[in-house]
């Protein structure tokens, strides 16, 4: 490629994005809490007021429900509006504009109309936050047909996949987690995208396949490193996309490792995991198996607060690894 | 006089309007009773010309939103009677290829953007909508048309307080038809007051007649011009009264007596009805004489029996294509 490529901070990719998409396309615009603020939002603003203007940068009073609404109402009469939820667990009162409008909005109206927006949620788990400022809402929306689920764990993806989010003609729920965004990777200056629904191998093995997405395919790819030290040659695949998944990806892979662990951010019960899980169950790849598939997900409790709380809820390095060993016994 | 600035055309238009929609809505009752209709048919009979009289005073670069008893907003804003019966029927040839149904009907070609059941959830879409207007400096207005009952919900109140903070050229079209579903709207209220919502927003709200249409008429344009020279949203409260039930053919004379309404409240109702109102309006003033009635009708009754022709003879959607539209590809 001919384009220049530099180490560039997660947030500051997506803050990219947004200038270069901003300022190709003015149906673009970005709506949502603290976008004005140097903190509120991270990096992910900056220098965007400046450049675009209070028109096109605007920021909100706290009305979830009714933002996100005019977003998606923009987008339906043509805009490519991004409405942020600096913390996606606000996402809960815009719902209805989700999942009643937005999603159904193409089939409903039999395709003579849609609604290109992106709605992009914020992870912040963790900080002792507890219950209300920690969750990861993906397979929920995931769920729900007419709605894409793009999930980053690098600042190339981070960038790429919020350009496809804006220029995809579907409402499209990016989500990303602010452990991510100080964490540098190599991105481009160019404009590029990554495409919806295709994941990543990031590291190749044979042994067993370990799957995951956003901010635990960086604690994965850890412990495959140290579990390879070990003999265990794991293969790591970022999903990129909870919505849609990709397919072949996951089966290609299990039919050359015959095992797989899911590793997910999410709570277990009917989640992101159990989807997978089931997908490969339900396949042809159900014979080649050689052990049971396993997930490492969220237990069913709410976020907790207190910090010795908190290490025994996230999933980390070593809980990747005692599990795959476990695996392997 | 406002009235008479109005031409002849125009009235002519506006009685055709209320007219379309009155025989339209009741051609389909038979059909309801019979079953031959299985969608939930919520009918606007009596609420013509709050339809009529907003429509009339915008053009199809405006847009509007509606709601679960939209049909009379789609024919006002000029969608074909053909498109809507046979969406009602299911058919492919439908306004929503027979994916939505009497609650979701659009047209976007002539400025009808789409119509939601979820009550007051296209009121935040239409905010949208103007907002989108506002950055592409188009100068265009939005319509949110929605009833008494969805003044129960939050997401108004936010939607009003953001469309007043950025001077959003949307109006508020409430028909307060006195019932939200089957509760009286007495019961749902602490006050009988919905004219005055906004005004704590700082937006404008006014009381109308609902079933007189040139009052309604002359409060549109008086609203359209406020929003045109930006000086932001405009409430509407249209007091009217629906001659049906709340949803079906139910009007305590056919079919199972689901209405819980007064007898002699819709009794008294009837004698307001907007059509002949406005018919002895037209004959009073020598504007016009039987014979035009009598042509305008025949007009409507030639379009309404050309619709059902249309329908029957249109196909159902193909089982095959039960997932087409879900994304917009």
């Amino acid at each position: 490629m001919s384009s220049k490529v530099r180490k560039l901070q997660y947030s500051l990719a997506i803050n990219e994005a947004f200038h270069q998409m901003m300022a190709c396309d003015k149906s673009v615009f970005l709506i949502g809490q603290g976008v004005k603020s140097p903190w509120y939002v991270g990096k992910t603003a900056l220098g965007l007021l400046k450049k675009f203007g209070p028109e096109r940068i605007i920021d909100t009073p706290v009305s979830e429900n009714a933002i996100t609404g005019a977003a998606v109402g923009a987008a339906i009469a043509g805009m490519r509006p991004i409405v942020v939820h600096p913390r996606m667990d606000f996402m809960m009162y815009a719902m209805d504009p989700i999942i009643n409008e937005a999603a159904n909005w193409h089939y409903m109206n039999g395709g003579r109309g849609t609604a290109p927006v992106v709605i992009w949620g914020v992870i912040n788990r963790g900080g002792e936050q507890g219950a209300q400022h920690s969750q990861s809402m993906h397979a929920l929306f995931a769920h729900i047909p007419g709605l894409k689920v793009v999930m980053p764990s690098n600042s190339y993806d981070a960038k790429g996949l919020m350009v496809s989010a804006i220029k995809d003609d579907n409402p499209v729920v990016y989500i990303d987690d602010r452990w991510l965004y100080n964490i540098e990777g190599e991105v481009p200056e160019e404009l590029y995208s990554v495409p919806i629904g295709k994941g990543i191998i990031r590291k190749s093995g044979k042994d067993i396949t370990l799957v995951s997405v956003s901010y635990l395919v960086l604690e994965t790819l850890k412990a495959a490193e140290i579990l390879e030290k070990e003999g265990i040659k794991a293969e790591v695949i970022d999903l990129r996309s909870v919505k849609p998944i990709d397919k072949d990806m996951l089966e290609k892979s299990v039919k050359k490792t015959g095992r797989l662990l899911i590793i997910d951010g999410g709570w277990k019960t009917c989640g992101l995991a159990a989807e997978i899980s089931a997908t490969i169950a339900e396949s042809a790849l159900f014979k080649d198996l050689k052990s049971p598939i396993y997930r490492l997900a969220l237990p069913d409790i709410p976020a907790p607060s207190s910090c010795t709380l908190e290490k025994e809820y996230y999933i980390d390095c070593n809980k990747i690894i005692n599990k795959v060993k476990k695996i392997f016994e | 006089m406002m009235e008479k600035k109005i031409s002849k055309i125009e009235l002519k238009k506006i009685y055709k309007t209320m007219l379309r929609i009155r025989i339209c809505e009741e051609s389909l009752v038979p059909y309801i009773l019979n079953s031959e209709i299985k969608c939930p048919v919520h009918l606007c009979s009596g609420q013509e010309a709050v339809a009529a009289g907003v429509c009339a005073a915008i053009t199809s670069k405006d847009n509007i939103f509606g709601n679960h008893r939209s049909h009379g907003h789609f024919l006002a804003q000029g969608g074909k009677i053909k498109d809507l019966i046979a969406e009602i029927f299911g058919k492919e040839s439908g306004c929503s290829r027979g994916r939505g149904g009497s609650m979701h009907i659009c047209d976007p070609s002539v400025g009808m953007l789409g119509s939601a059941p979820i009550v007051a959830g296209t009121i935040s879409l239409a905010v949208g909508c103007a907002l989108a207007s506002k950055i592409r400096k188009t100068n265009n207005v939005t319509i949110s048309f929605f009833g008494d009952g969805a003044t129960g919900e939050g997401v108004l109140y936010e939607s009003l307080n953001f469309a007043s903070l950025k001077k959003l050229p949307v109006i508020f079209a409430c028909e307060n038809n006195l019932y939200s579903t089957h509760l009286s709207i007495k019961e749902c209220r602490a006050r009988n007051n919905i004219f005055e919502i906004g005004k704590h927003f700082g937006i404008p709200g006014f009381r109308i007649d609902g079933n007189d249409v040139l009052k309604v008429y002359a409060a549109a344009k008086k609203a359209v011009n406020f929003c045109k020279n930006g000086q932001g949203p405009v409430f509407l409260e249209f007091m009217t009264y629906r001659l049906r039930g709340h949803v079906g053919a139910d009007d305590n004379v056919q079919g199972v007596h689901t209405d819980i309404r007064p007898l002699n409240e819709i009794k008294k109702w009837k004698k307001k009805d907007p059509i002949k109102k406005f018919e002895r309006y037209l004959l009073e003033n020598n504007i016009f004489k039987k014979i035009d009635f009598e042509m305008i009708e025949n007009e409507v009754i030639t379009e309404v029996n050309d619709a059902y022709i249309f329908t029957r003879e249109s196909s159902f959607p193909k089982a095959s294509e039960l997932n087409k539209y879900v994304f917009k590809s």
